[in-house]
């Protein structure tokens, strides 16, 4: 995975609660057997609407979306980060999200910052009054800057930031874990053998 | 110290907990499906690696395969080209690691969910994931199981581990007697309902208490497996008899003096006496409604009777926009009541509610009734084995009688990847576990609720309290 280096970009608002990951990537697009072809799923049968977000002329170059709490939730579908980034976006503010759609996330370099109350209601706001404006997010310092200064930090635990900003992929740290997975296995018969 | 389960089964895994890192998890069983995996098999085709452990892996076919009824040639035929290209990738990925696959419409085919503890593969005491959040489904027997995503199915295939932040735990403590018509879906819609879809993120909740316990192994997956529609990665049953006696004799199960160890060991697991949980709901099972939800997603759910909430409650504009947007969705007015409301579609099954007992009693409901005109009712087993108990007891006979479609074994409308959907617009009352948009089909609409007010609702044509039927039929329904 590439480095994430700290970038700008402008802002989408979508502050609806329990996005859930069926209208991220509606389950007719995961018939695919590569990651490539997502975009045109991304949001798709809510982009049937011409009042949607992605839709209005005003937020085209924006590659952050700030969306309501719990984004992410439900079905597991790394399609949904998948997706997300194939459509152009490059993180996604939230007030939390969850779980699985978080750790997905993390695994994909689409960063999800989680913002408190105050600083998610200034983003709405400079979305809704300056749709060109930038903000800028930088996960070394874990901190988005709104373009009048104001600065928030967001959390991010220790590995994933580490895994982020020097490229390094977990499956190739857990490789490297071989001589520990080796010794447990020793003390810890298989439970269950599905053959044979 | 005094532990909980779920403490019990964590420690029991961790491989090594490296400062500020995630821990490294061991997995016991790893489950998977067609549509979360073939990019994790090009991973590790890319990096020259073989499954770790294939025999420690099964795989199956539920997603994207259809459940018409078979050919002369007794062959499911699959007609949509992408289907056809997911389902031989799947082979040709177990076939080159050799990991064990049951294919479309052989023996053991099913739902990745049920045919797990129906084949005694899931166990008290392992760790269990799969690609797919209801992987939580296993978590009946007292198994720290839950879902992930594609990066990690690789993980998993490489190392049998997975790296993983300890989760915080969540007890949820439901006493009592369910009534009459009331079943272990209406427990957890009505958890759901209370908490918010989002109420356990973070958490793994342990469900306790004396209705939990008297409730059949069936119906602890039917409750386990919502776990994370309320936004929790895992729920977990503590193992007791019930549980060793639906293990006991299956064809996974231990035998012989392997079993008697491994029931010794099961008794280990349930938390300590005063150990202690992050959080903790209670709820009172004599006082539970059969549960329905109106809106889209699960946790805008109420009891049958009540009415559909207003978005002007709401101080919250998240809050009140996603209601707004849901009740618009569903074409459906604030104060509203649900009975009565016309249903175009009845939908038995997915991995809540598809197994043999959900079918016994979706059959003891309709026996002597016929599905409304205009309703189209499908039941959809969970998987082969289901089928096959099922038909020899008669159940489809009854369901045919009725004016049911009896289908093959898969996911079928719970994800409507397979053909089987709901047409713009029409209204559905589905045992299945996500109402989201489109989750159905496309502009479809989605009622949540247990087997007994679907069958309830396809008989009068309209959403129905189910207690109403039960009491008139004057049979015992057993709740499940
Ligand atoms: S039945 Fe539905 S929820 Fe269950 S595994 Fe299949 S698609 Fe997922």
């Amino acid at each position: 995975m590439e480095p994430l280096k700290p970038f700008s970009a402008s802002l989408v608002p979508l502050p609806i609660e329990n996005i859930d990951t069926d209208q991220i990537i509606p389950a007719r697009y995961l018939k695919v057997t590569d990651k490539n072809s997502l975009a045109e799923g991304c949001f798709t049968d809510w982009r049937q609407d011409p009042n949607f977000i992605l839709n209005n002329p005003r937020y085209q170059a924006g590659h952050i979306l700030v969306a309501g709490h719990n984004f992410g939730c439900g079905s597991s579908r790394e399609h949904a980060p998948w997706a997300l980034k194939a459509y152009g976006f490059q993180a996604v503010i939230s007030t939390y999200f969850a779980d699985i759609f978080r750790n997905n996330s993390l695994k994909n370099g689409l960063l999800p910052i989680v913002v408190d109350a105050e600083t998610y209601q200034a983003l709405l706001d400079l979305a809704e009054e300056a749709p060109e404006a930038e903000v800028h997010i930088d996960l070394a310092s874990q901190t988005v800057t709104l373009p009048n200064g104001q600065k928030a930090s967001f959390p991010i635990d220790p590995f994933s930031k580490t895994c982020l900003l020097e490229g390094i992929d977990e499956l190739g740290y857990l490789v490297k874990q071989m001589p520990e997975i080796e010794a447990f296995e020793a003390s810890h018969p298989a439970r269950v053998q599905t053959a044979g | 110290m005094s532990k909980t389960l779920f403490e019990k089964i964590w420690d029991a895994h961790v491989v090594s907990h490296p400062p500020n890192s995630p821990a490294v998890l061991y997995v016991d069983l790893h489950l998977v499906h067609e549509v979360t995996s073939p990019q994790a098999f090009t991973e590790l085709r890319q990096r020259g690696i073989k499954a770790r452990r294939p025999l420690q892996t099964i795989a199956t076919m539920d997603h994207s395969t259809p459940t018409t009824p078979r050919g002369a040639d007794g062959l499911i035929p699959v007609t949509d080209a992408m289907a056809v290209t997911q389902l031989k990738t799947l082979v040709d990925n177990c076939n080159e690691h050799g990991i064990p696959v049951f294919e479309l419409g052989t023996e053991k085919q099913g739902i990745v969910h049920v045919i797990g503890p129906e084949l005694g593969l899931t166990q008290p005491g392992m760790t269990i994931v799969c690609g797919d959040s209801h992987t939580s489904t296993h978590g009946a027997f007292g198994a720290l199981a839950f879902g992930i995503g594609t990066s990690e199915v690789a993980h998993v295939l490489a190392t049998q581990t997975l790296l993983q932040n300890k989760p915080l735990t969540y007890e949820i403590r439901v006493d009592g007697q369910l009534q009459e018509g009331v079943t272990a879906k209406d427990i957890i819609l009505a958890v759901i309902a209370n908490i918010g879809i989002g109420g356990g993120t973070g958490h793994v909740f342990e469900y306790t208490g004396s209705a939990i316990r008297s409730l059949s192994m069936e119906a602890r997956m039917t409750i386990c497996n919502m776990s994370i529609e309320g936004g929790a990665r895992a729920g977990l049953i503590a193992p007791d008899e019930t549980t060793f006696n639906y293990i006991q004799g299956r064809p996974h199960a231990p035998q012989g003096a392997d079993w008697d160890k491994a029931v010794a060991h099961w008794r280990t697991l349930p938390s300590d006496a005063g150990a202690t949980y992050d959080k903790q709901l209670i709820l009172d099972a004599d006082t539970l409604a059969p549960m329905i939800t109106y809106g889209t997603n699960p946790g805008m759910g109420m009891s049958i009777t009540e009415r559909v909430p207003d978005p002007k409650q709401y101080s919250d504009n998240s809050q009140k926009m996603a209601l707004d947007k849901a009740l618009a969705y569903m074409d459906l007015q604030p104060g509203q009541p649900l009975l009565g409301h016309k249903v175009d579609v009845v939908f038995v099954g997915s991995c809540t509610n598809s197994r043999i007992s959900d079918l016994r009693l979706a059959a003891e409901m309709i026996k002597g009734h016929r599905v409304a005109d205009g309703v189209r009712m499908l039941v959809v087993p969970g998987s082969q084995t289901v089928k096959r108990q099922a038909e020899a007891e008669g159940l489809h006979k009854v369901f045919v009688e009725a004016g049911a479609e009896w289908r093959e074994a898969g996911c079928s409308m719970c994800i409507a990847m397979n053909g089987d959907q709901l047409q713009p617009g029409q209204y559905a009352v589905s045992t299945s576990n996500r109402n989201f948009e489109g989750r159905q089909g496309r502009g479809g609409r989605t009622f949540l609720a247990s087997p007994l007010t679907a069958v309830a609702s396809a008989i009068n044509g309209v959403v129905t309290d189910p207690r109403t039927l039960v009491a008139e039929r004057a049979f015992e329904v057993t709740p499940v």
